[in-house]
């Protein structure tokens, strides 16, 4: 059930040239899964942002997020004390399927995974890490997902992350995947069974009122914000895309 | 403090009605507060078929306000009816007012005759001015001749209030309303989105799917109070206005120029605390502004 929530910014820490972490403390009982996100109200902009959770506790809340834009630009200037008007819980996350899963994260759709990788040891499963980035310039989170004992590899530039799966041939019986489009969909084209992938878009609401984010699936029409952003990859219909 | 209105004999508790497209059918919200407050809601637009819509990506941020193309996404008229307007029933006690869209004057109809036997539809609102679909929708609604026969028609079918509800994306709005009026409608609702269009600088293409959307948010309430006044002036039957409200100062305002009750928009979807807040802060702006019953400020403005 989504919630909504003002958070104070307690710290805010630059994690690349144009990449952010902001931890934030308030009420985060709305949010129940790792993959869920957040849809934060700012100054002179009407429609709200969404960012995906990186992780949360009882209190406090973790954002990850990337310089794209009017609303992510002002993100990156907020100062500990200010207060975010934000809607919390929303979304549908991932559903910790698997014994030995692999977490592959592109870009700005790393963070969630973080959450996703702790979610999964609490569950005394051993996920491994792909991360994907466009340089070793825009890399964030590598040591961070090592010190939670997951083996993690990276994949710079023109390398893919698919090709460091290929390459590394892991064991897995289950997927879960974050990232720009054409990455998901090379994964899901790759990787063996069933994964589940989360999707971006622009909202107008967030919480499923405006339909705004609808897309077309193999099983219906599914808002992104609420039926997603996490979707099985054997629904996702790459032809309506 | 009275702040109940009549429209066409249906009294509501106060004016506020969220807008139809930007309250679903009303589940989301009542995840949020209690609907009964409310005065009464609009339903999704509604078509005889179900459909999808456009294309994504259908939403752009502007200058205060949004463009949305989602252009009439809904699961069509039997689903609203055999399975959405049940759910609706668990969660506002109230008369809802549906909204129709169609392609065809017959669809108009058919869906409006549909509605008709739902007792839990206090009026219907004919969406004659959506300016996301390629045929229909908006193009009733520019000419007065075209809206006079889609008005006629959903007269013939129905015994419930018919609302015309009108684009802005014409030369003389007064006139499509006084031709409604005329072919016997029994209220109008204005003003639907402006139609705007916002490119993707890095490439350097448009940002919709569908090319146009329409901009709504409070970039458009002046000229949603504009044309309220100018449809005031030109017809008899109440109003249902509504563009970019976003606190109770604009309900005040738009009444004064004429509208009866109010509708709640992209407000919504910013803060889908809008009109809660809205009902809220009514009683104390009608004590700074001296009003002690609602109903008594419509159309004040404007008299001529």
């Amino acid at each position: 059930m989504p919630k909504s929530v003002l958070y104070t910014v307690e710290t805010r820490k630059k994690l690349t040239h144009d990449t952010y972490e902001l931890n934030l403390s308030g009420d985060t009982s709305a949010i129940t899964k790792p993959g869920q996100f957040v849809n934060i109200l700012l100054d002179g902009l009407f429609l709200r942002r969404p960012l995906s959770v990186c992780d949360w506790d009882d209190g406090t809340l973790r954002l990850i997020f990337k310089v794209v834009g009017d609303g992510t630009r002002q993100l990156a200037k907020v100062r500990p004390g200010d207060t975010l008007d934000t809607l919390t819980g929303l979304g549908n996350g991932y559903t910790l399927t698997g014994r030995a899963p692999i977490l592959i994260g592109g870009g700005v759709g790393i963070p969630p995974m973080y959450a996703l990788a702790k979610a999964y040891l609490r569950k005394c499963v051993l996920p491994r890490i792909f991360l994907g980035f466009r340089s070793p310039d825009d890399a964030f989170y590598i040591d961070e997902f090592r010190e939670l004992g997951c083996e993690t590899a990276a994949a710079y530039g023109s390398t893919l992350v698919t090709d460091l799966i290929r390459d590394r041939q892991p064991a897995y019986d289950h997927y879960c995947a974050c990232g720009p489009e054409p990455m998901l969909k090379a994964v899901a084209k790759m990787c063996r069974g069933v994964g589940e992938l989360s999707f971006e878009a622009r909202m107008g609401c967030g919480f499923g009122a405006c339909v705004g984010c609808t897309c077309r699936t193999l099983t219906g029409n599914k808002r992104i914000c609420v039926e997603g952003p996490v979707m099985r990859s054997d629904e996702i219909d790459w032809e309506a895309l | 403090m009275d702040t109940k209105i009549t429209l066409s004999g249906l009294t509501l508790d106060n004016p506020i009605i969220p807008a139809s497209g930007t309250f679903g059918f009303g589940r989301e919200f009542a995840a949020f507060y209690d609907l009964d407050i409310l005065g009464s809601f609009c339903l999704k637009g509604t078509t005889r078929e179900p459909r999808y819509g456009n294309p994504l990506p259908r939403i752009a941020e502007c200058p205060s306000g949004m463009l949305n193309a989602v252009g009439l996404q809904n699961p069509g008229v039997d689903a609203v009816i055999e399975q959405e307007l049940p759910e609706v029933a668990k969660i506002f006690r109230k008369p809802v007012i549906a909204n129709i869209s169609g392609f065809s004057i017959d669809e108009y109809a058919e869906v409006a005759a549909k509605f008709d036997a739902c007792a839990q539809v206090g009026i219907l609102e004919i969406n004659i001015s959506c300016p996301n679909v390629h045929a229909g929708g908006m193009a009733f609604g520019t000419d007065p001749k075209s809206a006079f026969e889609v008005t006629q028609a959903v007269k013939k079918v129905t015994r419930k209030p018919v609302y015309m509800k009108l684009s802005p994306n014409t030369a003389d709005i007064a006139r499509v309303a006084k031709a409604c009026e005329d072919a016997g409608a029994d209220g109008i609702s204005l003003i639907n989105t402006l139609l705007g269009m916002r490119l993707d600088l890095r490439k350097r293409r448009p940002l919709l799917a569908n090319v146009t959307g329409g901009l709504s948010g409070p970039a458009v309430f002046p000229i949603a109070v504009r044309m309220v006044c100018q449809v005031a002036r030109a017809v008899r039957v109440p109003i249902i206005g509504m563009g970019g409200v976003s606190c109770a100062r604009d309900v005040i305002e738009l009444m004064m120029a004429g509208a009866t009750a109010v509708e709640v928009g992209a407000a919504n979807l910013r803060d889908p605390y809008a009109c809660p807040k809205i009902i809220e802060a009514l009683p104390d702006v009608m004590r700074e502004y001296q009003i002690e019953k609602l109903s008594d400020i419509i159309g004040c403005a404007v008299k001529e």
